[in-house]
């Protein structure tokens, strides 16, 4: 019986246990920065799956997730320092108190059209650096506060470096709690999109009268929402204050929020790998395109200057424009019908459904 | 068997000793980032985004690296310098940090610009123990707690020695001044503030009003007016550049003429400029210097200002006279005279002891007099400064060098 799921179960379940699988094994054959760097994607998958949660299911666009992140990174922060609670211990807890802030948020934000509610969050995400620098006390004010990478656990230790035969560092131990992360939070936001939370929130998104007519609870979905979003978005700003190790006004500018629906889009909205890929490349882009290009060349070195000046941001909408005309449903949408083409012309499906008549001899 | 082990131990100790003895040469010592030819160093900086106007600095430091690879080099060694884009924000400063030390191994971090951005990476650097020097901030911290972060230090006078010169400059000049304050609400405003109200010490009560603004406030018209109200007539700001310009401007459409401190960080001639064009009076303005302005014509037949043009004319994007440039240039300067003082011995924890505890030099991009100095109980490089008045077209250098050495603990 179990035998018989494994060998029906569709390529794209293979595919998800190769990615896994990579993912873990990733770290054990690059260095300790490269992890994490790719801890910091994998941190923002997370806070990108919550934004695909509200903007991708349920049709709400939201400007301010970076507010959300903050909220979850100064949480953790202020009980790993004020009241010395181990850090991983307030992972959770961030991520329930914001996931509660983004409930209550909800519940006003839900009486505003989707053009008025996009611009109440971006109002939320450009007074968060200045209202965490009021309570100076608590939050350190412009000083921000230092957290303390964790040491692995010897027994996870013990484990990697028999693999690799080196100790394992902080951040590759950041890199596995941002993985474990990860994978708990995207199996969860699987099994709800595919039950009858996400058929409700897809119904709203589709269409909001039509839903109500069904009895679906719009308010209630529609909160329900926006309260799962900012949870993601808090446990992924607590993982994001323990992987830089340091949490400050300046780390959560207006831009962050931005970075993150820009990496929702081009991930592909209202799909599962698409905040993964949409994470990658939200990350990598920045990064490379302000070390890459001055590097290149080829390219003449006025225009090279220019582009480093005016920072990634030039790089990011080329690409971004790219990705729009290409492929409108972002990275995923573009690997699903490249694959539906494959597949069809290796069925030899194409002559049938090109719409042509076989040249007929009789009719002549 | 068992017995033996030990016995052989001992032999290929003794080997070892033997060999490293005979081909090392005891007396050249070298660390992480350091090969025979070449000495490689760090930097994050804001290129892109809302503060890149400091990006140049990068330039011009590499500028001046190039002109002394030119040269030779440190000792027989070329200097790689690899600048990185923070974009002012501290999250990014973080990973560009880790991956100089970590992926690119570099030798020291130098002149990492940025307040939140360098006490972000602080912690990590002393814990690995890698030197991180001459960072350009004017926050007193990075030299007053050198001691808790001894891989840690600062180079340009710390903003609080720079408000105690006011402080100094008003009690000899403006003995019955009522001073109003404008600040901006960050540790930055606040340690331009502590070091005015210590430098005044009994005679704090000059001070009538202050008036705070946040960094995200459109503009400071509100506060100006409140300090205008409080009949004060000799006004500090204590701003960055874009607030500074907005304040000259509202100060002149208010038709409040008092007496204007600016402070160093907004007072590039560049920025004046702009604030002239915008409608600003700017009489009565004084402010303080360290570094030779390029744009003062008594420095034109000056060999350190002379130099200065030599070695910018190797940066195709830095403009020669943007104070920012000769800032570069001038904190450079020290950086190569810390290694050449290393000479063979160097190690990470050797250079920032000459860095922190040793240093003794002139800089001649810096005014004539100024001493840049470290002692083992002094971790502050520059402390001394000099009042300057502004002139309608440039800055005119008033009175000698002020020292604040040894004033804050």
């Amino acid at each position: 019986m179990n035998l018989q799921r494994i060998r029906m179960a569709p390529p794209r379940y293979w595919l998800v246990g190769v990615v896994v699988l990579f993912l873990i094994g990733f770290p054990t054959v690059i260095s300790s920065f490269l992890a994490s760097e790719w801890a910091q994607a994998l941190i923002l998958a997370i806070a990108i799956m919550g934004l695909n949660i509200l903007v991708g299911y349920s049709g709400q666009l939201s400007l301010g997730h970076g507010a959300f992140m903050a909220l979850g990174a100064y949480i953790s922060a202020i009980l790993a320092h004020h009241y010395k609670v181990d850090y991983l211990l307030t992972i959770p807890i961030a991520g329930l108190a914001t996931g509660l802030v983004g409930f209550l948020f909800g519940i006003p934000a839900l009486r505003l059209s989707p053009l008025y509610l996009a611009l109440a969050t971006f109002a939320l995400a450009v007074v968060t650096p200045s209202l965490i620098k009021r309570p100076a006390g608590l939050t350190g004010g412009v000083q921000g506060i230092g957290v303390v990478q964790p040491d692995p656990p010897g027994a996870v230790s013990n484990i990697f470096s028999t693999i690799t035969g080196t100790a394992m560092t902080s951040d590759q131990w950041i890199y596995y709690v941002s993985l474990f992360c990860a994978l708990v939070l995207f199996w969860v936001a699987w099994n709800i999109v595919r039950h009858r939370p996400g058929r409700a929130m897809r119904a709203i998104r589709d269409g909001e009268v039509a839903a109500a007519a069904s009895g679906v609870n719009v308010r209630g979905f529609k909160t329900l929402a926006f309260g799962l979003s900012a949870f993601y978005g808090g446990v992924a700003g607590s993982l994001y204050g323990l992987s830089t190790g340091f949490v400050s006004p300046d780390t959560f500018p207006v831009s962050l929020s931005i970075q993150l629906l820009v990496g929702a889009v081009v991930g592909g909205l209202a799909s599962i790998p698409g905040p993964l890929a949409g994470a990658i490349f939200a990350y990598f882009l920045p990064i490379e395109s302000s070390q890459w290009v001055p590097n290149q060349s080829w390219i003449p070195a006025q225009i090279a200057a220019t582009v480093k000046n005016a920072g990634p941001a030039v790089s990011y909408g080329v690409i971004l424009i790219v990705i729009m005309i290409f492929a409108p449903n972002g990275l995923v949408g573009l690997a699903r019908s490249g694959y539906s083409l494959l597949n069809r012309r290796l069925r030899g499906a194409t002559d049938r459904e090109t719409g042509q008549m076989p040249p007929d001899p009789q009719t002549v | 068997m068992g017995r033996k082990v030990p016995s052989l131990v001992a032999v290929a100790t003794f080997l070892l000793v033997a060999c490293g003895g005979g081909t090392g040469t005891p007396t050249t010592q070298t660390d992480v980032g350091i090969t025979a030819d070449s000495i490689s160093l760090g930097n994050t900086i804001a290129q892109s985004g809302a503060a890149a106007a400091y990006g140049t600095i990068g330039n011009a430091e590499l500028a001046y690296f190039n002109y002394i690879n030119g040269q030779g080099g440190v000792n027989g060694r070329k200097i790689n310098f690899k600048i990185l884009d923070d974009a002012y924000n501290p999250a990014q400063t973080v990973p560009l940090t880790k991956q100089l030390v970590e992926q690119d191994q570099v030798f020291a971090m130098f002149s990492g610009l940025g307040t939140q951005a360098q006490t972000s990476v602080r912690d990590y650097l002393n814990s690995k123990k890698v030197p991180q020097l001459f960072v350009a901030t004017g926050a007193t911290t990075f030299n007053k707690d050198h001691d808790t972060n001894q891989w840690t230090l600062g180079w340009q006078p710390p903003y609080q020695g720079e408000a105690r010169i006011y402080a100094a400059d008003v009690l000899k000049n403006h003995a019955g001044a009522k001073i109003g304050v404008l600040y901006q609400n960050d540790d930055y405003g606040l340690d331009y503030l502590k070091g005015l109200t210590d430098g005044l010490g009994s005679n704090a009560s000059m001070i009538v009003d202050k008036e705070s603004y946040d960094v995200t406030a459109a503009n400071t018209a509100a506060q100006l007016t409140k300090l205008q109200a409080s009949h004060a007539d000799t006004l500090f700001i204590f701003a960055t550049p874009g607030f500074t310009i907005k304040s000259l401007v509202t100060v002149t459409l208010l038709h409040w003429a008092p007496t204007i401190y600016l402070n160093s960080v907004s007072n590039p001639q560049v920025y004046m400029g702009l604030a002239k064009k915008a409608g600003a009076a700017l009489t009565n303005v004084t402010s303080v210097g360290y570094i030779k302005d390029p744009t003062d014509p008594q420095w034109a037949n000056d060999s350190g200002m002379q130099q200065y043009k030599t070695i910018i004319a190797g940066c195709s994007t830095c403009k020669p006279e943007d104070g920012f440039n000769i800032y570069g240039v001038a904190v450079a300067y020290t950086m190569v005279d810390v290694l050449k003082q290393a000479g063979t011995n160097m190690t990470r924890k050797n250079v920032t002891d000459i860095a922190a505890n040793k240093l003794n030099e002139t800089n001649p991009f810096l005014l004539p007099g100024i001493k840049v100095k470290t002692t083992s109980s002094d971790h502050f490089p520059i402390m001394q400064e000099q009042v300057i008045t502004w002139n309608g077209t440039g800055w005119t250098l008033q009175g000698s060098l002020i020292d604040e050495r040894g004033t804050i603990k």
